[in-house]
């Protein structure tokens, strides 16, 4: 077993509260910077930055796993990850599919370019990427878990955003593989307010839509190998 | 006032929860947040929301609400439908917005 620090929650210049500076290439040195071995690309509803900063990552020895922070019907923000390059463009599709058609206008809300790894721009996402999908989260779970990925409610402690600020509290039938805390609380003091969730695996991550935030939360995991795979395991694990 | 007098002045459909349409309403709360609801709605309020999520249910009995508005022709999801006919607690709606759903109620309990 290998011990693995991993950050599951990085936002990138695609996503429109992304920091300009959040480009391929600043990203991965900042994780190797801060000593994380994994981070995953959770841009709001899109996936489109995440493969230029995975084969970025695997040259450079940093494990990188694509994905999206979903906004559900309820307004609750989720990660999704995937394994595969075909598992990505389903959840793409499954995003194109059901984002509400709004315009972003990127004077108020901020740009949507997806870019390379010298910063030119590879396309814009048309429609406003931090609106709300037109799907129920017990539908986005039983999507992201058919095509093989992983369903984390995403910062869950937060009063917005977050399932327990949009439905109250977590639905006890609900198919997680983890639950994520953000920065400003520990597991146990989660728990402590939360009993109802002692038994749930909790990871924190940095939610960094600024280049300083990258790698600054992590979980730190044991795995067999530092993969999608390795991951996996580590929650089933628990 | 009863959830059944509010039904007929302001024409609304019933989902679930005929049995209890006797409730006594004593006042009403807005919100499409969850966990805003359950800090601040109060007993024999009716919940005026888009959500139509199953723990909609949960909230309602733990408050002690009188009724479910879901405004916008919302339905409720199946297994929403299926908790509100076991808590017995009325789903009712309306192809109204919250904003005028809200004013036509508050002019009944207070005009």
């Amino acid at each position: 077993m290998i011990s693995v620090k991993a950050d599951l929650h990085i936002h990138t210049f695609l996503s429109p509260c992304g920091d300009i500076e959040m480009t391929p290439r600043h990203i991965v040195e900042a994780a190797l910077g801060k000593g994380v071995q994994m981070i995953a690309i959770t841009d709001h509803n899109s996936t489109l930055q995440a493969p230029v900063i995975q084969e970025l990552g695997a040259g450079l020895g940093l494990e990188v796993i694509c994905g999206a922070e979903i906004t559900t019907k309820e307004e609750v923000h989720c990660l999704a990850l995937v394994e595969t390059p075909g598992q990505r463009q389903e959840l793409q599709s499954f995003l194109d599919t059901y984002l509400p058609h709004i315009e972003n206008n990127p004077e108020k809300f901020g740009y949507q370019f997806w870019i390379d790894t010298n910063e030119q721009v590879l396309g814009e996402a048309p429609w406003l990427l931090i609106s709300a999908l037109d799907r129920t989260i017990e539908q986005v779970e039983a999507f992201v878990h058919s095509i093989g990925g992983l369903f984390i409610p995403a910062h869950i402690n937060k009063m917005r955003d977050s399932v327990i600020s949009q439905l109250g509290f977590l639905p006890p039938d609900l198919k997680v593989d983890a639950l994520e805390l953000s920065r400003h609380i520990t597991p146990q003091a989660f728990i402590t307010s939360n009993p109802y969730l002692k038994d749930y695996f909790f990871i924190r991550s940095s939610d960094a839509h600024f280049i300083q935030d990258v790698g600054s939360v992590f979980t730190e995991f044991q795995m067999e190998t530092i993969d999608f795979h390795g991951l996996r395991n580590a929650f089933i694990r628990q | 006032m009863t959830v059944k007098d509010m039904k007929d002045a302001l024409n609304l459909r019933v989902f679930a929860g005929e049995g209890n349409l006797g409730n006594v309403i004593k006042g009403g709360y807005t919100s499409d947040l969850l966990s805003d609801v359950m800090g601040h709605a109060e007993a024999n309020h009716v919940w005026i929301t888009l959500q139509t999520h199953k723990n909609i249910m949960a909230v309602a009995s733990l408050k002690e609400l009188a009724a479910i508005v879901l405004v916008k022709g919302y339905e409720p999801d199946a297994d929403t439908l299926d908790l509100a006919k076991q808590e017995g607690i009325p789903i009712l709606g309306t192809g109204e917005e919250a904003f005028e759903t809200s004013g036509r109620l508050y002019g009944l309990l207070h005009c």
